[in-house]
């Protein structure tokens, strides 16, 4: 029977080898995808563990913290001044519904698990400092500017974005309604209403509209489409007249291309058309370039992809269309959709002398002992017109400031450029409008703030719905608040 | 090879009894243990424990009986298998008692039932009682072919132990339990004892008629109903009824036990093709008419999905499970600073490895199941090492069993193969896994003492005399 015996032997020793190959294969081969799972509560359970690090704004104001709780699993709880106000930076940190923006990109450093801070951590390990503490995050935000944009917009639904035009730091990020991360950071019951109530509000107020919502940009799309006709050369001076008929027919259509009132723009300047804002001249150019070269151009500004702040913000579209489309979406219009932060994107490239920088929120992280352990570069991304026309284009933009429809962001003793936007919207323009504005700053040394600004909904009267005059007061606070900082 | 000097049925005449060596190891394995108190202790409070004195002499005890007994009464048996079993209880009642200080575990059982009880006192009750089976059996059974007169009783013992859990409620969704007052057992556990004993002495009886007696048919041999019949229909009885009382664990125990005795037996591998086609078989009409192997399957295929569509208890201890071995890496995060407990309540029986997974890591699970792996391989050994075939069958038929347990526990823990619920010998709270796995351990301890007995000197002849090799 001893034969028999053997195989059997052999049998149990390839049960026990399966084991071991199993446990090696959950243990070894995928510990690291196991141990980051989302369904995985001990990465929850770390996260709140032990202090978490802070986001720090204006280069040294903490705002956020954490507060000691009661609970069996999670020792501390988020928590965050000025909340609202703050929330479409740091996203949230809730112990029961995982954490988002900010505060779950940058949980390596705020829990101190990241890799970059192995040595700290061996160091500490050392020196015998038992408590393991998160490092800090600190962004480039600047308080002033964002209370202005958040105070601003008020109890109006919209979006602010507003960066530094020479190095692409985001300096306001506001979306309203917000909403207070603190009501739901913890594990309770009234954490967990705070949070349905929130999802099912029908305000979004959850939605981070400077990053993730996109609008059809409407007007302010001009400073795109006058920047095309610059580069491909279809127009030089920007105050020779333009070959634009009155009224303008569609390409291949019955129908006109209206301008909202009877303002002269039959073959007015380049100059002239940004000013009125008229929508023949900027239709007619978007046609006469055709839909690859207007695309091209977009996409030079950052249209058509995700943009990463690290945190993603939506990609705004220029879409591929057919020719009466295409005059349309020159004009913001048709399926041109653009987020907040694009939009100021255009106004800072057109600021920084055609040098569009890669926009970024976080300028440096800390280790637990404050030592910088990053720091961002800046970056240019692309170069969307040259120095000449960018200087052009500003000339124009300072003129729609001066005397034209963006004469609400006016600031004494400083040079603004701008541009307003109505942006219809809904079937046959049944809705209301947005309200959008971009505009620049520029002082001795350069442009030290560009902000988009869009306000969604309004309590006015439909009528009363323009750029001009919704979105450029608070553009113009923004601005002055930035502006203010540096003297 | 030491193998053909252990087979023969002439041993060198002093050969060493090696009860030095197990006495050794025994020392070693309480001292793992102890150790392992001290670690928990230190780790959740900062402290050594409270218990760890009561503990380590409740374990020193019963090791040193056990120990004595097997000097005294079972002098030439296997050395590793006592120490072995000793260190794997050892172990468990450290996983237990650490398990009985997790907070989650506790505000779970208190919201659930009111009151939470630890359970790592009970398990030292539990291995007491064990070790005094062990003891039993060792002086009580002078010899293991004596088992062999109990073959039919041994069915009728088996059956009974199996249709017994009908009569009492289902726990979990398995009726394996028998409750009497405050206590209550795994029947199933001992059957599987016995129904080896009975396969070994009707096998013993029959081999020669089952291997030699068969027609042919399509290349594979076929033995005559009545030789084969009588253990068909009892394999077939307890199959049954497992797959009514849903344990589904101890048919597949049983089945492989089955398939393991015949084909050692007749030595015809066309059993082992059987077999395989028979499980097959059972297996698919088995999961297609029961929802409870269907949600199981289910939560083995993709052990994350019940996150996103439905929430089945199933899924989610397995994906816990499954996280936990996950989280230990490669050295596990030491005793007592685990998050097992997040499985809920069958963290200590059924999923007791993922805790070993998890805070002893990679290094202590490979340990662990390679302590298992030994186990086996010296009951096989003895099987091997025995001289009779009673005492072959019975040997590879109990080693057999406990490989395909550790295998179907293990994995379905790990996620290998769907998990059917059964516990890990030795590791696991449970009184009836433990007390029956000791007595396993006993029995194989008396055959092992059989088989490498010294035999008797044979009489001096006067032919030896004379075919003497003088050396010069």
């Amino acid at each position: 029977m001893n034969k028999p015996l053997r195989r059997i032997s052999v049998f149990c020793g390839i049960l026990i080898l399966a084991l071991l190959v199993r446990t090696n294969y959950l243990q070894y081969v995928r510990a690291d995808e196991l141990n980051t799972r989302d369904e995985n509560r001990r990465v929850r359970i770390e996260r709140y563990a032990h202090e978490r690090g802070d986001i720090i704004v204006d280069g040294g104001k903490a705002v956020t913290g954490s507060k000691e709780t009661k609970d069996s699993d999670f020792k501390f709880k988020r928590v965050w001044q000025d909340g609202p106000m703050w929330a479409p930076v740091t996203g949230y940190s809730s112990q029961a519904f995982d954490a988002s923006q900010l505060e779950k990109l940058e949980d390596g450093i705020l829990t101190g698990n990241d890799d970059q801070l192995f040595f700290d951590r061996t160091l500490s390990m050392f020196t015998g400092s038992k408590d393991k503490q998160g490092g800090n995050v600190v962004t480039t935000l600047n308080a002033a500017a964002q209370k202005a944009a958040f105070t601003g917009l008020g109890d109006k639904k919209g979006a602010v974005a507003a960066l530094d035009p020479q190095t692409g730091a985001i300096l306001a990020l506001a979306s309203t309604p917000s909403y207070d991360p603190s009501t739901f950071a913890g594990n309770s019951n009234k954490d967990s209403k705070a949070w349905q109530a929130l999802q099912k509000d029908k305000d979004k107020p959850m939605l981070n509209r400077a990053l993730r919502e996109t609008y059809p940009p409407g007007s302010t799309f001009k400073v795109v489409t006058a920047a095309a006709a610059l580069e491909n050369g279809l127009y030089t001076d920007i105050d020779a007249k333009t070959d634009s008929p009155l009224p303008y027919r569609l390409p291949l259509t019955t129908g006109n291309l209206e301008n909202e009132g009877n303002i002269p723009c039959e073959n007015a300047s380049l100059r002239e058309a940004l000013r009125m804002s008229c929508n023949t001249v900027f239709g007619k150019i978007s046609d006469d370039l055709g839909n690859q070269k207007m695309i091209d151009e977009a996409a030079k500004f950052g249209f058509n992809k995700d943009v990463f702040t690290p945190v993603r913000a939506t990609a705004s579209i220029y879409p591929k269309d057919n020719r009466p489309q295409n005059a349309m979406a020159g004009i913001g219009q048709a399926s041109n959709r653009a987020t907040p932060l694009q939009m100021a994107m255009v106004a800072s490239a057109v600021a920084n002398d055609g040098k569009l920088m890669q926009p970024y929120m976080v300028a440096e992280r800390q280790a637990p002992s404050l030592d910088v352990i990053y720091t961002h570069e800046k970056e240019q991304l692309s170069q969307p017109l040259s120095g000449e026309n960018a200087q052009k284009l500003q000339e124009m933009m300072k003129t729609v400031v001066e005397t034209g429809t963006g004469q609400n962001a006016k600031i004494p003793g400083v040079t603004v450029g701008g541009k307003t936007g109505t942006a219809q919207h809904g079937l046959n323009n049944s809705e209301k409008p947005y309200a959008w504005f971009i505009s620049y700053a520029k002082t001795d040394s350069g442009s030290p703030v560009a902000v988009a600004v869009v306000v969604e909904d309004s309590k006015a009267n439909r009528d009363d719905v323009s750029g001009g005059g919704l979105a450029a007061p608070i553009a113009k606070a923004v601005m002055k608040a930035v502006i203010d900082g540096k003297k | 090879m030491s193998v053909v000097t252990n087979t023969t049925t002439i041993g060198a005449i002093d050969a060493p009894s090696r009860r030095n060596t197990e006495l050794m190891m025994m020392v070693f394995a309480i001292g793992i243990s102890v150790f392992a108190y001290a670690n928990v202790g230190l780790a959740i409070d900062g402290k050594l424990p409270s218990g760890m004195f009561g503990y380590g002499l409740g374990l020193v005890l019963l090791g040193g009986v056990a120990h004595l007994v097997v000097r005294k009464f079972a002098p030439y048996a296997d050395p590793l298998l006592l120490p072995l079993a000793t260190l794997l209880n050892g172990l468990g009642l450290v996983l237990i008692w650490r398990l009985d200080q997790s907070q989650r575990l506790i505000n779970r059982a208190e919201s659930a039932w009111g009151k939470f009880t630890p359970d790592a006192p009970k398990q030292l009750m539990y291995s007491a009682v064990g070790v005094a089976l062990l003891v039993a059996v060792l002086i009580v059974l002078k010899d293991h072919r004596i088992l062999q007169r109990y073959t039919y009783i041994s069915m009728v013992a088996a059956l009974v132990l199996l249709i017994l859990p009908m009569f009492f409620p289902a726990v979990n969704g398995a009726k394996i339990w028998v409750s009497l007052g405050p206590f209550s057992i795994q029947p199933g556990e001992f059957a599987k004892i016995i129904i080896a004993i009975f396969f070994s002495g009707y096998l013993m009886v029959k081999r020669d008629a089952l291997a030699l007696a068969s027609r042919r048919f399509m290349g594979l041999y076929l033995p005559r109903g009545r030789d084969l019949g009588p253990i068909l229909v009892i394999w077939a009885l307890s199959i049954l009824i497992l797959v009514f009382e849903t344990d589904l664990g101890t048919s597949l125990l049983f089945f492989g036990l089955f398939v393991i005795m015949l084909y050692v037996a007749t030595e015809r591998t066309s059993w082992i093709v059987f077999g395989l086609l028979m499980s097959a078989a059972g297996a698919v009409g088995v999961a297609t008419f029961e929802p409870h192997v269907q949600s199981r399957v289910t939560a083995w295929q993709d052990p994350f999905a019940c996150y996103s569509t439905d929430v089945s208890g199933a899924c989610e201890q397995i994906s816990n499970a499954i996280m936990s071995f996950g989280s230990g890496g490669t050295l596990g995060t030491g005793w007592g600073q685990g998050h097992s407990d997040l499985i809920g309540f069958a963290a200590n029986a059924d999923f007791i490895l993922s805790t070993v997974g998890e805070e002893l890591g990679l290094a202590g699970m490979m340990a662990v199941l390679l302590v298992y792996g030994l186990i086996v391989e010296r009951g096989v050994r003895t099987a091997l090492a025995a001289r009779d075939p009673f005492g072959k069958l019975l040997a590879i038929g109990l080693s057999g069993a406990f490989a395909i347990q550790v295998f179907v526990v293990a994995g379905g823990v790990m996620g290998l193969i769907p998990l059917t619920g059964m516990t890990m010998p030795f590791l696991a709270a449970g009184g009836s896994s433990v007390i029956a796995n000791w007595a396993l351990i006993g029995i194989l301890i008396r055959i092992s003492d059989t088989a490498r007995r010294p035999a008797p000197a044979p009489a001096p002849s006067s032919d030896a005399e004379m075919t003497q090799v003088v050396r010069p």
